[in-house]
């Protein structure tokens, strides 16, 4: 293994080279825009025979995917915010025509007021528009899923687009140490992309057709049926890396520190690495502290979530979103809302902290925080609102 | 390459209106387009009346993504066949509105790019499938159900958008107008847009008896009308110069307004001699933009001396 000094956005550029996509299509989106760039750059050596589509919206850049793998090319975008909002349309279509595809999505806030900073509203926006997504804490994971991602969205059992989430500037702007596999590793876990049906004169095919209510209902069905089996084949696909290159990606949610742990906190993300910082300096200090960190949020591991909070007292959970209007008189992001239905019929309390929002920094002191408000049940609310500036 | 005519790639028991003029328009591209042909569509009557759920009228392969991206679908196919060293042609239908209004940015960015695709759009010159809503493309006093003619309103505002122009100006190498009252003319155009390198845009009349207003039987009638009055003109444009004009012995607009239901409001309750002077004018500007005009030798006097 050879650790290399890497920008975030350029070992995610390395990675997919090493994916080999034929198509490459995207525009530029703070805080994106380094992916895309040293993307062209690597067509531009001759490093990747990719054709590069410098297109003039997000909007089209996901469209010329759907167009490129459904010809049967391996594809690759990348977005954020603002960008990933106007992709709503082509993000449900995707997955509805089962193209599959690895998009980066460089998290951040939306707007109104424009942010340019990170939470992860963008992508959980569209939760529900049936594309796989996987959440990083650190770069090394970043880059190990797109192969993972590629992986699994390709799988015949699964055809579905999927998005590898990386938090916009604390990973993507950050240098860290990255083991970058060589392209003979990748080709080696990596198999050329082979399509179920693909657009071909020598076999035409229909593609994108509409359906009646007689039929709609069971495209859905075999739909969220696709997303279920990818919990197995996501679980398979990182056994696999690991076997090869000693990072076990098989679990669906990691578990830290969590052996008899009363108080566990539940999150997505790079706040994780600072979580794991506050849980070391609190089980020093003698606090039965623990971590379940969400890598896959879609499809949703609820089975293995239950699992592995089954013996604690009490749930942190750090969201950063806001599902705005949920949760009654009390505030809601979609990881809280997506664990208590999880949990429903267990005794175990979850509070929620909308934490984050916006690029709102995060430190270990702010986790001990929320540790002690938990602990006195003082939870489902804003973590750190600013009360003199409302 | 001669057009093989006996070519019949859009099947029959699609669910077209009888007198469709787009379903025509759909079998005679797909004759000289030929079976090595990647079809795109975009959301409209033509998607929904040939792709109802198990059953399909294309017999290449085709596909449907959303109403406005077809031509980035386009390019991303295109750009997937260059990598992958393949040579089938990728062609776009699409309707007026999915071209003239709400899929401008990605034809313009498609055309920019200078993609090797063809874009026809089929003109029939409103929102048929959703009832019959104006467009960009809807001509100056039509009544449809968003510009409804009423007590102060003689139907659409606004003439027809200049589409051909505008894709022109992206540096287009060949754009032309056809009509599918001409079938071989149209053939032609299309087998020269998929044959020039480059995006080319063909825009073809196509006339919609429902939306229109007029007999099933009559639709090649009135889109020889649309042109014999020179409110429809077909013309070839390469490198934004026009090459070639369909002239004709120009008929009055009159002809071709009271022959349809959304101009019945200029002839009832009461002739509106204003209105019908004003689109008159619209067919003498393009006569003269065009110089469609057949100068006939004047008429000898018969009976005299």
């Amino acid at each position: 293994m050879a650790l290399e000094i890497m920008e975030g956005s350029i070992a995610i550029a390395q990675a997919v080279r090493r994916c080999r996509p034929q198509v490459v299509s995207a525009y530029p989106i703070t805080p994106q825009t380094h992916i895309v760039e040293s993307l062209a750059e690597i067509v531009a050596n001759g490093e990747l025979a990719a054709d590069y589509i410098t297109v003039e919206s997000e909007f089209s850049a996901l469209s010329a995917c759907v167009g490129a793998v459904a010809t049967g090319a391996r594809a690759y975008s990348a977005t954020t915010s603002q960008g990933l909002a106007l992709m709503f349309e082509v993000c449900f279509n995707m997955a509805g025509m089962r193209l599959p595809l690895v998009m980066t999505i460089a998290n951040r806030a939306l707007g109104a007021p424009l942010s340019i900073w990170n939470d992860q509203q963008d992508s959980i926006a569209l939760r529900d528009a049936g594309w796989l997504q996987l959440y990083a804490e650190d770069n090394q994971e970043a880059v190990d899923l797109h192969y993972i991602g590629y992986r699994v969205a390709e799988d015949h059992r699964v055809l579905l687009p999927t998005m590898v989430c990386f938090d916009g500037f604390i990973l993507s702007h950050t240098y860290e140490p990255v083991d970058m596999l060589s392209q003979e590793e990748v080709d080696a876990y990596l198999p050329p992309f082979v399509p179920k049906y693909r657009l071909d004169a020598a076999n035409p095919v229909s593609m994108g057709m509409y359906a009646t209510p007689d039929y709609y209902l069971e495209f859905r069905y075999e739909n969220d049926q696709a997303q279920k089996r990818a919990l197995e084949v996501v679980r398979e696909a990182g056994r696999e890396f690991g076997k090869l290159f000693g990072r076990d990606y098989s679990d669906l949610v990691e578990s830290y520190r969590m052996e008899d742990a009363e108080t566990a906190i539940v999150a997505m993300g790079s706040i994780c690495g600072t979580t794991k910082d506050a849980i070391d300096e609190m089980r020093a200090e003698g606090k039965k502290v623990g971590l379940v960190r969400i890598r896959c949020f879609r499809p949703f591991p609820a089975e293995d979530l239950k699992a592995a909070l089954a013996n604690v007292s009490r749930i942190a959970v750090l969201d950063k979103n806001i599902s705005l209007g949920a949760g009654g008189a009390t505030p809601r992001g979609a990881v809280a809302l997506e664990l208590k239905d999880a949990l429903y019929g267990t005794s175990t309390p979850v509070l929620d902290y909308i934490i984050a929002l916006g690029g709102r920094d995060v430190r270990i002191e702010d986790i001990k925080n929320v540790v002690a408000a938990c602990e006195a049940g003082d939870g489902d609310r804003f973590y750190g609102l600013r009360t003199e500036v409302l | 390459m001669a057009i093989d005519k006996t070519c019949e790639l859009f099947d029959c028991g699609h669910r077209a209106c009888g007198g469709c003029g787009a379903s025509l328009a759909a079998r005679l591209f797909l004759k000289a387009a030929g079976p090595e042909t990647i079809v795109v569509s975009s959301t409209g009557c033509m998607e929904v009346f040939s792709t109802p759920y198990p059953e399909t009228a294309w017999k290449v392969p085709w596909i449907h993504s959303l109403f406005e991206n077809a031509s980035a679908v386009a390019s991303g196919i295109e750009a997937a066949l260059k990598v992958q060293g393949r040579k089938e042609k990728v062609v776009v239908i699409a309707g007026d509105g999915a071209t003239f209004d709400i899929g401008v940015l990605c034809i313009s960015g498609a055309f920019e790019r200078g993609h090797d695709i063809t874009y026809i759009c089929y003109d029939n010159e409103a929102y048929m499938n959703t009832g019959i809503q104006r467009s960009g493309a809807t001509p100056y006093d039509a009544s449809t159900t968003t510009s409804p003619a009423g007590k102060v309103s003689m139907g659409n505002k606004r003439p027809k958008k200049d589409m051909p122009r505008i894709l022109a100006a992206h540096g287009a190498p060949y754009v032309a107008t056809a009509s599918v009252a001409y079938p071989a003319d149209f053939m032609q155009k299309v087998e020269k847009a998929i044959n020039t390198p480059g995006p080319c845009y063909v825009q073809v009349h196509a006339p919609c008896c429902t939306g229109w207003g007029f007999d099933g039987s009559k639709t090649i009638a009135i889109g020889k009308l649309a042109i014999e009055t020179g409110l429809w003109v077909n013309y070839e444009m390469v490198n934004g110069e026009v090459t070639k004009v369909k002239k004709v012995v120009r008929k009055p607009v009159e002809e071709y307004l009271k022959e349809q239901k959304r101009f019945r409001h200029l002839f009832k309750p009461a002739r509106s001699t204003e209105e019908i002077a004003k689109i008159q004018a619209i067919a003498d500007a393009n006569a003269e933009k065009y110089g469609i005009d057949i100068k006939l030798p004047p008429k000898k006097d018969a009976g005299t001396d």
